[in-house]
């Protein structure tokens, strides 16, 4: 064995480790594959090998290799291995590997939950710990059922390393398993409490993910969350509370007007930037929620605007960005806060970073009124000619369309001179959004009548130019805008001024180049304009020239008739036909020009989006009855609407393409249901809906509303390139124009009597266009209702879900976490070594019966009181209405709350005025202290938020005290004092070192001497030893790190070392030092005894109640009591009291009543009982030591004697 | 939540790589080599934002980076975390490894890829879930041949 263990070893010298695989890996760059397949091949034979050291290190370059990209999980069994190494070093090593390369669908992974329940309950942290964090990576739904209990037990582990990492991982738990969601959630909870921050923070980050994915279920917790929102000064902590309030206020309206107030106040005085960004944050989301305007309403805006605006004019391009994202959300409610500050976003637009532009470019959007629309876009179309790169020029281009399109065109009052930038936009080359501008212009020349002659100039000269468009193939996305350019000149070529030349700019050899469906266009179009050519001739008595057009698209259209493309094919034979045909009739001398313009004869009108809906069903039209039965579901619903569809569509002929399928259709409609929706040109106009389309038979059913533009647009004519010059006296002219329209629109309005709805021109169309009948056909017949509805927002495989859980429902029995049953460790033991005994389930269970009865009342009535609870809670803000209604505890709590937080700032100011050295130790010590009393304090006020009525009935768990404010306490004692230098101590044990107190010293320096080379000697007695540095004897004393000025006070922590803590200590010593004044230095020194009493070995530990019954059943602990007479305190003083200098913590109470636990370093239970009588108090002790405890005993008679 | 946290150098070899969701090798390098692509198109003087969108998750994420001498540090979040925590965090992540390795450079992520493992275990416990308190990390490991002093770290301003 041993000369195995030598020759692996050996063999060990000849591997290669990490540093070597990184070395040969860099030396072979230009064969690495092949070095690391020849790598791969030495691991494997070094996984082979027995030895666990040569495994480990074979598994750690592995993961060096997977980092690579390589696939290592063939030795997942091997990473196995090496996870159950007892050396830490190895098993890390596993964990890690592990943790890159395990997942779902690794099938070793079963083999590992053994082994990692046994690192999980190691005795080690650091095992424990690597085990947590390695599960974190590759926990799937199995490992967590089995071992979720095992961690939920480690959220109560001693060390808060550990408690922290478990914390954490139980949301992977969740995730994976989200039925221990409910049995977890209350521990969870109380970790809010806990008092390492460190675990705080890591409750309150699992908390917020989770509230985050399923916010209303975790409003219940809101009043927790503000608590530790207005008293932790942990920013961490802060920034996820404050985040996870901004994904509550939309639940809760009263929740934001709770919050304002005290998120004003972090927005005044953090100096963290990253903090100010969240409030701020906040603060917006709070302000959107809520719906009717409060008091300082405005003045949260500015504050926050004001704000936003540093962050945007400071250099730091970070701050810069985040700025504009946020003012972004202002800008949806607020708009006019934001426009105060266009200049700097307009500033933002030449900013050297894209990001930053393209925030800048969002914000823009809401910034356009009628007034600045066109310089805003000049300016942004000057960008355009100097962007680099495609992408950002292709936004700007969406955003110049989306600026001057958003709300039915609302702020364009030139559509001449949107038309001419549209048109400058066709010459940008490589845009991909040719689409866009074309979609725009079709929509501009069909709604807005009066700009036609103009937009039908200006595309005839796009045709025209067809060679400029079409010449370079990779133009493909501009050459859409010729689709647009087509069926405009087509459509409305009674406008056109030569149509003649257009005709014969779209009969070009060249339109064959362009893509199918423009080409379809093009030839569809091609006879509109033929017709109206036709026309035109006829009347003017020209059947020579009538017959040369006919010639011409004779000759022409065969070009498309041999298009790939079908679509075209059909088209031009047909029309080719059709032309042949009116050539014939043309050598006949017959007129043809009428019958040829009928084929396109009507007006087209834009269609409401809602048209469809509203269609009313005819009488005795049964839609649901099945006209044939069909012979199975899916054909019927395949065809019915069709037919409702083809109906609609042979109607609409021209404007929709009878292919487009339903889906198709129901997509198109959403999306002009949005560009439509509020459209103020989308008034019928012409004399009577009704009364119009009785002349035409078959369509009366359908509202068509046609648009009549009421606005007098400017004098056609004017150049473009002009335009830009005379901005400003179209400005001038352009108001006059407004006042114009405006007064028109009213008396559109007027004429119509319809009532004015807010002046939104969004109810106004809407309502317009409603007609009487209110139809209601559902999902077959209106695809829109098919589309997602809230419901099916969610992604049926979205983890979250599971994760949707009421969490204020009381726990059923069957919702236990799955406790393992073989291999059980002994419950003795177990209790022994968690820090709260952990219940086993299977021996709770009869006890937790009894107890349900009692309890389940209460806890229905808990529950009940829950919901009024949070509701009392949010109500607290001066709500004029609701605050007669509610009971009075209020002011008391509110009366608190800034007390403390003064008193915070008090001891933070103290400290920053001190030195630094000083600062750090003391801080330290302040803040436990601090915690301390603030955690009495806030369970105080927890409770006292319960039930305001019936408290002195009910028993209280886990919480201490009272109403009445508690005396200020010390827990430092005198330990020495002169005439140069008074000494007061305190004693602190750690249930992470057994054997270990700390002793904080305060030295004041009470003299005008200056006091330095301070040393502290004790005579060590067996039990009692002061830690010494290294090297230096028993005798040696330890120096105290800082001298003192006179006045000053610090202090200086020493160690000491226990062995035995049942019994109270006294430890002899001498404070040495040199006092230095004006007249010399003289040697001083200062004895004192230094006490310690079995108290100073106790640590505040909480304790659950049936945790705590379940200690006291087990009979394994010795008992006493001691009785004290002539004590007038008040119950809860005195419970306080006992509490702060004895380090215990309420478990229960009942009246004048409560039980209490603490916990030694070494690990020994001690339960307290204290009871009230008249004028005596009652203390029944049990303690797994007797000794420990008559001591204790002792101690606490000495406390209450003094009350 | 952290999704992943990428360190790769000026040439785009991942130096450390930890994924917080499971992702296949190959996608893996690909999402860090597209990373790569688009972080080293950006100047250094301009923001430290990408809205990487597709590379993880969809619309909700944002990848977050610094750059240091040689190496690039990024994280990809989603929207839980506050933008500038994570910048002040991966701060703290650099001053860890630096602390632990004094004058930390390239090559020590590499030549200690195991300790780098158990350093990024604080921003580790940040993929878990989150945040982590910085003073908390346990001082001073000392375990077998292995012996890391973490250094004491200012407080998160």
């Amino acid at each position: 064995m041993a000369l195995k263990m030598v020759k692996g070893s050996i063999d060990r010298m000849f591997d290669k480790n990490l540093q070597d695989l990184v070395r040969g890996i860099r030396n072979h760059k230009e064969d690495e594959a092949k070095y690391i397949s020849q790598c791969i091949d030495e691991i494997k034979q070094e996984l082979k090998q027995d030895n666990i050291a040569v495994k480990a290190n074979a598994v750690c370059k592995l993961t060096y290799l997977q980092m690579l990209g390589y696939d290592i999980s063939w030795a997942a069994f091997n990473i196995i291995e090496v996870m159950s190494a007892s050396k830490f070093t190895f098993k890390r090593i596993g964990y890690l590997a592990a943790s890159q390369c395990f997942h779902e669908g690794t099938d070793v992974i079963m083999l590992t939950t053994n082994q990692i329940r046994k690192d999980l309950s190691s005795p080690s942290q650091y095992d424990t710990g690597v085990a947590l964090t390695g599960l974190s990576c590759f926990v799937t739904p199995d490992l967590a059922r089995d071992l979720a209990n095992d961690i939920m037990t480690l959220m109560s582990h001693t060390k808060p390393y550990i408690r922290k990492k478990a914390v954490l991982i139980m949301y992977k738990v969740f995730l994976k398993y989200p039925e221990s969601l409910r049995p977890a959630f209350p521990r969870l909870k109380e970790k809010l409490e806990d008092p390492d921050p460190g675990v705080q923070s890591a409750a309150v980050n699992v908390i917020c993910e989770l509230a985050r994915r399923n916010p209303k279920n975790y409003l219940s917790l809101a009043p927790l969350f503000f608590k530790l929102m207005t008293s932790s000064t942990n920013n961490w902590v802060l920034i996820k509370i404050i985040k996870l309030f901004g994904a509550l206020t939309p639940l809760e309206p009263r929740l934001g007007k709770k919050l304002i107030e005290p998120l004003t106040n972090l927005i005044h005085s953090t100096s963290a930037m990253s903090l100010l960004y969240e409030c701020v944050n906040t603060v917006i989301a709070v302000l959107i929620s809520l719906s009717s305007g409060m008091p300082n309403h405005s003045a949260s805006i500015q504050l926050c605007v004001q704000k936003l605006r540093i962050l945007i004019e400071d250099s730091d391009q970070n701050l810069k960005y985040l700025g504009l994202l946020a003012m972004s959300k202002i800008l949806r409610t607020h708009p006019k806060s934001v426009q105060a500050h266009k200049d700097l976003v307009l500033q933002c637009l030449d900013d050297k970073d894209e990001s930053i532009r393209l925030r800048a470019l969002d914000l823009l959007y809401g910034m356009v009124s009628k007034k600045n629309l066109v310089e805003i876009v000049k300016k942004l179309m000057s960008h355009v000619d100097k962007a680099e790169g495609t992408t950002y020029r292709d936004e700007l281009l969406t955003k110049i369309i989306d600026i001057c399109s958003q709300c039915n065109y609302q702020h364009v009052t030139n559509f001449q001179w949107y038309i001419s930038v549209l048109v400058e936009l066709t010459r940008l080359e490589g845009t991909r959004h040719g689409h866009l501008i074309a979609a725009q212009m079709l929509d501009v020349a069909i709604r807005v009548r009066a700009i036609r002659k103009f937009a039908v100039s200006q595309m005839s000269a796009l045709l025209d130019s067809t060679h400029l468009v079409a010449s370079s193939t990779q133009r493909s996305g501009i050459c859409e805008v010729l689709y647009a350019a087509a069926w405009i000149c087509g459509e409305f070529s009674e406008h056109l001024q030569e149509p003649h030349q257009t005709l014969e700019a779209m009969l070009r050899p060249k339109v064959t180049t362009l893509p199918g469906h423009i080409q379809a266009v093009y030839v569809q179009n091609v006879v509109k304009l033929y017709a109206s050519i036709l026309q035109q001739k006829e009347q003017a008595a020209e059947p020579e020239a009538a017959q040369d057009v006919t010639q011409l698209m004779v000759d022409r259209l065969p070009q498309f008739v041999q298009s790939a493309d079908l679509e075209v094919q059909e088209r031009a034979s047909c029309i080719l036909q059709l032309v042949k045909h009116i050539q014939k009739l043309q050598a006949k001398d017959v007129p043809v020009a009428e019958e040829v313009s009928a084929l396109f004869a009507g007006e087209l009108n834009p269609v409401a989006p809602k048209a469809q809906k509203k269609v009313p069903v005819p009488e005795g039209l049964d839609l649901d009855a099945w006209i044939n039965e069909p012979p199975s579901d899916s054909e019927s619903e395949d065809e019915k609407p069709k037919g409702i569809f083809h109906e609609e569509e042979q109607r609409h002929a021209k404007q929709q393409l009878p292919e487009a399928d339903e889906e198709e259709l129901a997509r198109r409609r959403e999306a002009r249901k949005q560009e439509q929706a509020n459209n103020p040109f989308y008034i019928k106009s012409s004399p009577s809906p009704q009364k119009r389309y009785q002349d035409m038979p078959g369509v009366e059913h359908i509202p068509v509303v046609q648009i009549d533009l009421s606005v007098p647009l400017k004098v056609p004519g004017m150049p473009m390139s002009d335009q830009y010059v005379k901005l400003e006296e179209e400005r001038r002219h352009r108001q006059r124009l407004e006042k114009d329209r405006k007064k028109k629109k009213k008396k559109d309005k007027e004429k119509k009597g319809k009532p004015r709805h807010h002046g939104s021109l969004h109810t106004e169309s809407d309502e317009d266009i409603t007609p009487a009948q209110q139809v209601d056909i559902v999902t077959e017949e209106m695809p829109e209702n098919a589309l997602p509805s809230d419901e099916d927002d969610k992604d049926p495989n979205d983890p979250y879900r599971a994760l949707d859980i009421d969490l204020d429902k009381p726990l059923a029995d069957s919702e236990k976490l799955p406790v393992q049953k073989h291999r059980n460790v002994d419950n003795s033991k177990s209790a022994d070594k968690e820090d709260v005994p952990v219940v086993e389930k299977k021996i709770k269970k009869p006890k937790k019966k009894e107890k349900k009865h009692r309890e389940k009342e209460r806890e229905e009535k808990g529950k009940e009181k829950e919901g009024e609870d949070l509701d009392f809670w949010l109500s607290t803000t001066p709500l004029p209405a609701a605050a007669p209604a509610l009971p009075s505890p209020l002011p008391a709590e509110e009366g608190e709350e800034p007390r403390r937080e003064e008193q915070g700032d008090e001891e933070e100011d103290d400290d920053s005025e001190r030195d630094p050295e000083k600062k750090s130790s003391k801080r330290k010590k302040k803040k436990h202290k601090k915690e301390k009393e603030e955690r009495s304090k806030d369970k105080k006020k927890s409770k006292k938020k319960k039930p305001p009525s019936d408290k002195a009935a009910e028993p209280v768990e886990n919480g201490a005290l009272d109403e009445e404010p508690l005396p200020p306490m010390s827990s430092y004692c005198l330990l020495a004092e002169n005439s140069y230098i008074r000494m007061t101590y305190d004693i602190q044990g750690s249930l992470q070192k057994d054997s270990q107190v700390t002793v904080s010293v305060v030295l004041e320096n009470q003299s005008c001497s200056f006091l330095k080379n301070m040393e502290l000697n004790v005579l060590d007695s067996l039990n009692t030893k002061l830690a010494r540095p290294e090297g230096s004897s028993v005798h040696d004393g330890v120096p105290v790190p800082f001298q003192l000025p006179p006045g000053i006070s610090n202090e200086a922590q020493f160690v000491f070392t226990i062995q035995s803590i049942v019994m109270a200590q006294k430890l002899k010593g001498t404070l040495s030092f040199i006092a230095k004044n004006d007249e010399g230095s003289t040697h001083e020194k200062l004895d004192f005894k230094l006490h310690f009493s079995c108290t100073s070995y106790l640590v505040t530990t909480p304790c659950y109640s049936d945790a705590f019954a379940k200690l006291l059943e087990s009979g394994d602990l010795s008992m006493s009591s001691i009785k004290v007479d002539g004590i007038s305190m008040s119950f809860q003083n005195l419970l306080a009291k006992i509490c702060f200098h004895h380090h215990f913590s309420v478990v229960e109470r009942v009246d004048s009543c409560a039980s209490m636990y603490s916990r030694s370093i070494q690990g020994h239970h001690v339960c307290l009982l204290m009871k009230k009588g008249e004028k005596s108090v009652s203390i029944d002790g049990k303690c797994s030591d007797s000794t420990l405890l008559s001591n204790l005993l002792e101690e606490l008679k000495a406390t209450l004697a003094k009350c | 939540m952290i999704q992943a946290i990428l360190v790769f150098n000026n040439h785009g070899k991942p130096r450390l790589v930890r994924f917080y969701q499971r992702f296949p090798e190959e996608i893996q390098q690909q999402i860090v080599r597209e990373t790569f692509h688009l972080v080293l198109k950006r100047d250094d003087n301009i923001c430290n934002f990408l809205e990487g969108g597709s590379l993880i998750g969809g619309p909700d994420y944002k990848l977050i980076y610094r750059h240091y001498a040689t190496l690039y540090f990024v994280f990809c979040v989603d929207s839980s975390e506050s933008e500038l925590g994570i910048l002040d965090l991966i701060q703290v992540f650099v001053e860890t490894l630096d602390k632990c390795f004094e004058n930390v450079c390239e090559l020590d992520l590499i030549f200690h890829m195991d300790k780098g493992g158990l350093s990024a275990a604080p921003a580790r416990a940040v993929s878990a879930v989150k945040n982590i308190n910085l003073p908390e990390i346990p001082r001073n490991i000392n375990i077998g041949d292995l012996n890391i002093k973490v250094p004491n770290l200012s407080q998160f301003v």
